[in-house]
């Protein structure tokens, strides 16, 4: 059996919410009997779009992490559920409107706040995948569609092409996932965008009365003096380091020019962090 | 030829027509035993109608009774419709070509047809006599999905759509998907790879909400009338704003508002009636303002208002007198860029410019995957904006960060190094422009002894002069493509107060490095796409069936595709926009006019009141935008409550911002709840060809695709239904409906021949293909940097305005690009604000004005909202509202953003997500705070584009929390002589909000 699976690309993503606004145009107002109940106009959101700034100004970036249900394959909403949450042959987890009626309880069971409890309805929800839609002969569900950028994807296949995938792009699942429960069968590429931390500078030296970048030095990152990382200073001066575990502690700079190290600084990575202008 | 004006002619066509004549009414019965739809038609009215045809002395009559059709006899006095006809001829030359509207229009410009009676009955026997066409009258459209469900097609600023709809209610609202049999695509090949965009079209963000829109709890669904105005009593103008309403018919309303027209005409001429709307409107060629509303207020007369150029501002009042391109408002055009940056440029600088954001204004997310492109060709790019805006979150790059209001000074720093360091094109200087030993003195500092260097305008950006310095040294080396705003010339730092300036010095940069030379030209990849720029449809701005040749782009194409009645109004008062208030409370104001003919257009100074016109005294405002939109916006609070006003009538789709300052409340359909016709991004004369920003040229046949919700009506008919009660329906309508306008419309295109009027109707979209490469549209400035005639798609300049002979040049007096603009010398070359060479004034409202800054410390700008469009999407209890970085939910309140640096924040016990209070002298607005480093200290970033207007205490008096930034920036001119918005320059202080606060 051919199974579901999200895959979203944190690289392409710009935040423009077209994945989160049409999933309302979809579910607010509109019923979907055998799949769900309409959505309330405001307040859930079955795609939630999270965000993280990284570094100071002005040496930062911006990631968006769009979070759908996980669609676990283990998931903790069905054990919870008693027959009220169904985990389909294709992977779709579907929560019944009718059984679920009043069961509160069941946001608490997901690890990922991706149930949403309708007050008027009394109804635990969440995204469907689309499951009406697919099951009608659309390819994907309308938050795919609707994606610009190629950021969102939507996986049919056989479990063993999905693994495969994941090996060879480098997939992941959301960086809290490896301490809960529930095998998310959201896969997230470039995920370091927003799980990882990264170092940034930028070069100076004077030159006579002014002051110029420094372009093309060599820049070291160390670790416990290794050198884990080397790259030249660009044409702002500016160099980057990324893909730093958070909070992985004490790393060393060296700045080399003509075979010399001119600088070495030493910086505790708790979080990404853009040191202030280096001047040589 | 058979002359039909010979007597013999005349009696052979008279027997015929009599014959014909008298037949009529067994045709009407027939037709209604027939088809059930028609009988009911017949029994809608009960009337006479006389046809004469005075030569040949035939007058037939018949009656329309209960349904029942019969000969009749009838004088000239009973009829209640009369139908003259000059003569035989005319009668049979019109019917054997039906559809030939030229020659109708001329038999009734020289009254060889007439027509006597109220206009509602000419008009329903007109559509009943077209009901006699073969067929029951249903039109079949839209395409069955099965299960209830039809797919219709409409169109919006933010792309095209599918609609689905069961039941007569939309189910849902979907980018357009191409099927196999729609044009084919176009493929670029560059350096050694081939691009082909995907084979749909995209949409914005906010084309999702629209379903929660239409049936949004704040749409008007009745007239409305407020509960303390009375016409014929007192109308408490005071209390406009503050007063609830009442529901009323549409008789009543439609009553009133024709009764206060025609009261104000008698009373003060028609030079008192303003009209006003935003710039934009539901999408479509004969619903848009610029086609049912010019020609409804034209055929009443009313005091136009002037559109500043609020998109071009910098570019119309100051780059257009260095490279011309009036037509274009001062912006570039931007034909083949998209294939030429892809296979030549080294660099491309976004010079306040976030195409993510602002999409080009109706270009979706088209030049997204483009950008894509030049990003996996390892094309550089650099970000300047105060703001790390979307672009550049997305692409990466070097993001430099100006002080707002100064970017002018790192333009002059970037000459400064191009200049010392010889990193310019110093034979393309030589050739192809004038002026340059000016400029370059100027730059050096021989005249005024301040060099520019990159130090010297560290001072005014805040950017270190090693950055920019870097960024000269890339630019001067390498194949550049600038962009300076999101299209080539447009919004962002073109609007503040050295937005002038800054948009001069873009083009002299451009000037400096050969514009036009391959990898050397304007745009972001945002427009420049290679579709077929050679077949015709009309974009907005040509003025649907307006009549109007003065104030739309008519006459250009449409007025000889789709002969219409002219409509011409009769008042040549004219009001500058910006100055509406002022105008209301009867203040001489002055303007400018936007006038794209030429360069010298902008120079013609006007006054209002204009000599012998009355002032402002009846506003028929359309929508409720400006409070969002135009600066220091509580001067419309203030002059709406002035009792000079006597009467305000507003036609609004929702109840919001200032439809709530209206005596008389006309519910308006949206687009999906009406007929209409028109292409995605083509706003005609506005931008030139700005479908070329889409991947794929997409006309659609905008679907009536549910009826209109309550008793609201379309744009259309509630103008029609005004004209009727003021004896002009037959004029305003031709006694078409909008579905026969549509038809008028498409006749008047390239599409038949394309595609049959039927298939059109019932598909919905066209989609036209690619042109072979041969026939793609040439680079643009590449005939002009090689020395050769223009040879873009453009007719413009006008043939009058080339110095030497037509097409060789540009339209600057030298037909060079100039550094020193001839036009500014012939016009006022003392001007300090705007001398003839471009230099650095620093901002009437910045760090230099050091008692207003030390008061507000702070630079705000406001560009455009990234998830409405202006006001039209934002507030209406829309699903758009739970976007968290469009309005934050605070307190069970959607409060509007302000985003502000860490520190600033910090020095102010700000916190993330609380709210505070954003003021200057001009006002004050209620804000959720959002903490950043995507902005420098000292710099705050809040979107203009409010629906809501909610102030705490008296309007116009009192803190707004709806989210009006307006309400704070100026309202002054850019330079005097101009009529401009700054409203990226503007000092503000931002605080914690203590409840209450506000007292």
């Amino acid at each position: 059996m051919k199974k579901y699976a999200f895959i979203i690309d944190i690289g392409k993503c710009e935040n423009c919410h077209n994945c989160f606004l049409s999933c309302k145009d979809e579910h607010c107002g509109n019923n979907w009997p055998g799949y769900s109940t309409s959505q309330p106009l405001h307040g859930h959101r079955w795609l939630n779009i999270r965000q993280k700034e990284r570094g100071v100004f002005p040496l930062i970036d911006i990631a968006y992490l769009p979070q759908p249900c996980m669609h676990c394959d283990d998931a903790p909403c069905v054990a919870a559920g008693n027959g009220a949450v169904q985990k389909r042959e294709d992977g779709i987890v579907l929560i019944d409107p009718a059984k679920a009626r009043g069961r509160k309880e069941l946001l608490a069971a997901c690890p990922y706040g991706a149930i949403w409890w309708n007050e008027e309805e009394q109804v635990p929800q969440k995204c469907t995948l689309c499951a009406h839609l697919l099951d009608d002969g659309w390819s994907v569900p309308r938050c795919v569609q609707a994606c610009p950028t190629g950021a969102l994807s939507i996986f049919h296949g056989d479990e063993s092409e999905l693994r495969q995938r994941v090996v060879d792009e480098e997939l992941a699942i959301l960086p809290e996932a490896a301490k809960l429960k529930g095998q998310p069968q959201c896969y997230y590429k470039n995920l370091y965008r927003y799980s990882h931390s990264f170092i940034a500078g930028s070069l100076a030296e004077k030159v006579g009365e002014i002051e110029d970048c420094v372009i093309g030095a060599t820049v070291r990152l160390k670790k416990n003096a290794e050198v884990v990382a080397e790259q030249e200073s660009d044409d702002f001066g500016d160099f980057k380091f990324d893909n730093l575990p958070e909070n992985s502690g004490d790393y060393q700079i060296e700045i080399v020019r003509d075979g010399m190290v001119v600088r070495e600084l030493s910086i505790d990575v708790v979080q990404s962090c853009s040191v202030s202008t280096i001047i040589l | 030829m058979l002359n039909l004006f010979s007597p013999a002619a005349k009696n052979v066509s008279g027997l015929f027509l009599k014959a014909m004549l008298k037949s009529l009414p067994a045709l009407f019965r027939l037709k209604g035993l027939r088809y059930t739809s028609f009988s009911r038609r017949l029994a809608e009215k009960n009337i006479s109608v006389l046809i004469s045809i005075r030569d040949c002395g035939i007058q037939t009559a018949m009656r329309f009774k209960d349904g029942k059709v019969s000969a009749a006899k009838l004088c000239e006095e009973d009829a209640d419709v009369h139908f003259i006809f000059n003569d035989c001829a005319t009668v049979i030359k019109l019917m054997s070509k039906p559809g030939n509207y030229l020659g109708i229009l001329n038999a009734m410009k020289n009254f060889r047809v007439d027509v006597r009676g109220p206009d509602q009955e000419v008009i329903w026997f007109v559509q009943t006599l077209k009901l006699l066409s073969p067929g029951d009258g249903t039109i079949a459209y839209g395409t069955d999905l099965g299960g209830g469900v039809t797919r219709y097609v409409n169109n919006t600023n933010g792309g095209p759509v599918f609609v689905h709809v069961k039941d007569g209610r939309i189910l849902r609202i979907t980018p357009i998907q191409f099927d196999e049999s729609d044009g084919a695509s176009w493929t670029i090949h560059a350096r050694g790879r081939s691009f082909t965009p995907p084979r749909r079209g995209t949409i914005n963000p906010y084309v999702f909400g629209l379903r929660s829109l239409i049936y949004s709890k704040d749409r008007l669904l009745y007239p409305m009338k407020r509960v303390d105005f009375n016409p014929d009593g007192e109308r408490n103008p005071q209390n406009r704003g503050k007063s609830g309403y009442e529901r009323i018919t549409w008789d009543e309303a439609l009553d009133i508002v024709a009764g206060e027209i025609r009261r104000v005409k008698k009373e003060h001429g028609p030079g008192a009636i303003l009209n006003s709307s935003g710039s934009h409107h539901t999408w479509g060629n004969i619903g848009y303002w610029l086609s049912a509303k010019t020609r409804f207020m034209n055929s009443i007369g009313s005091s136009h208002v002037v559109h500043n150029p609020d998109s071009w501002e910098g570019w119309f009042w100051g780059a257009m007198h260095h490279w011309g391109n009036s037509v274009r408002n001062g912006a570039s055009d931007t034909y083949g860029t998209i294939e030429d940056c892809l296979k030549e440029a080294e660099m491309i600088v976004f010079w306040s410019s976030d195409p993510e954001s602002t999409s080009g204004v109706y270009g979706a997310f088209e030049g997204t995957v483009r950008r894509q492109w030049a990003k996996s060709l390892g094309i550089k790019m650099v970000h300047i904006d105060p703001y790390y805006n979307h672009t550049a979150a997305l692409l990466g790059g070097k993001w430099i960060a100006p002080r707002p209001d100064t970017g002018n000074a790192m333009a002059l720093g970037i000459a400064y190094v191009w200049i010392t360091e010889n990193l310019y094109d110093r034979e393309y200087v030589a050739e192809r422009t004038t002026g340059f030993e000016k400029w370059q003195a100027y730059i050096l500092g021989e005249t005024d002894g301040i060099p520019k260097t990159p130090e010297w305008q560290e001072a005014e950006t805040n950017v270190p002069g090693r950055v920019v310095r870097s960024l000269a040294r890339q630019w001067g080396s390498c194949k550049t493509y600038l962009s300076p705003g999101g299209l080539a010339g447009f919004g962002g730092a073109c609007r503040c107060a050295t937005g002038i300036e800054w948009a001069r010095s873009m083009v002299c940069l451009m000037a400096m490095q050969g514009l036009g030379k391959p990898g050397v030209n304007v745009g972001c990849l945002q427009q420049g796409a290679p579709v077929d720029t050679h077949f015709y449809f009309p974009g907005y701005a040509e003025g649907g069936f307006s009549g109007d040749l003065d104030n739309t782009g008519l006459r250009l194409n449409m007025y000889q595709r789709m002969p219409q009645l002219p409509s011409m109004n009769p008042v040549s008062q004219i009001i500058p926009r910006l100055r509406i208030p002022e105008a209301i409370l009867g203040e001489s104001v002055e303007g400018y006019p936007t006038d794209p003919k030429s360069i010298e257009g902008q120079f013609r100074k006007f006054g209002y009141p204009a000599p012998g016109h009355s002032p402002i005294h009846l506003y028929y405002k359309y929508g409720g935008s400006h409070f969002g939109t135009m600066g220091d916006s509580n001067r419309y609070a203030r002059a709406y409550r002035s009792d000079r006003l006597e009467f305000v009538v507003n036609q609004s789709i929702w109840f919001e911002g200032e439809a709530k300052f209206a005596d008389i409340l006309l519910p308006a359909c949206t687009n999906f709840e009406r007929w209409d016709i028109g292409e995605t991004a083509n706003s005609g004369g506005y931008s030139h060809h700005q479908f070329i920003q889409w991947n794929h040229r997409v006309i659609t046949m905008q679907h009536k695709c549910i009826e209109p919700l309550g008793e609201s009506r379309s744009d259309y008919q509630i103008f029609l239904d005004l004209a009727e009660r003021l004896g002009l329906g037959n004029l305003f309508s031709e006694a078409m409906t909008e579905l026969d306008w549509c038809r008028r419309l498409f006749d008047g295109s390239d599409l038949p021949g394309r595609v049959s009027w039927k298939q059109f109707l019932k598909k919905g979209y066209y989609v036209v293909p690619a042109p072979a490469e041969a026939n793609r549209a040439p680079v643009s400035w590449r005939w002009f940097a090689e020395g050769r005639t223009k040879d873009v798609p453009e007719l413009a300049p006008l043939p009058a305005d080339y110095t030497s002979q037509w097409r060789k040049g540009l339209q600057t007096q030298s037909g060079k690009l100039e550094f020193e603009s001839s036009s500014l010398k012939r016009f006022a070359p003392d001007d300090p604000e705007r001398p003839p060479l471009p230099t650095y004034i620093p901002s009437w409202e910045g760090h230099h004005t050091k008692e207003l800054y030390a008061k507000y410390p702070l630079n705000l700008i406001s560009p455009h909202p990234r998830y409405s469009f202006h006001t039209m999407f934002d507030g209406k209890d829309s699903i758009i509202n739970d976007v968290r970085d469009h309005r934050l939910l605070i307190d069970g309140y959607y409060y509007w953003i302000v985003r502000m640096n860490r520190e600033d924040a910090q020095r102010r016990g700000i916190e993330h997500n609380s709210l505070v209070r954003m003021f200057n002298d001009r006002g004050e607005v209620v804000l959720a705070a959002q903490l950043t480093d995507r902005l420098p200290p000292g710099t705050v970033h809040s979107a203009e584009g409010s629906a809501i207007y909610e102030p705490l205490g008296e309007p116009g008096a009192s803190p707004d929390r709806g989210g009006c930034i307006n309400v704070l920036t100026p309202s002054r001119n850019i330079i005097t002589r101009s009529h401009s918005t700054p409203s990226n320059t503007c000092l503000v202080q931002v605080e914690p909000w203590r409840p209450g606060g506000e007292a």
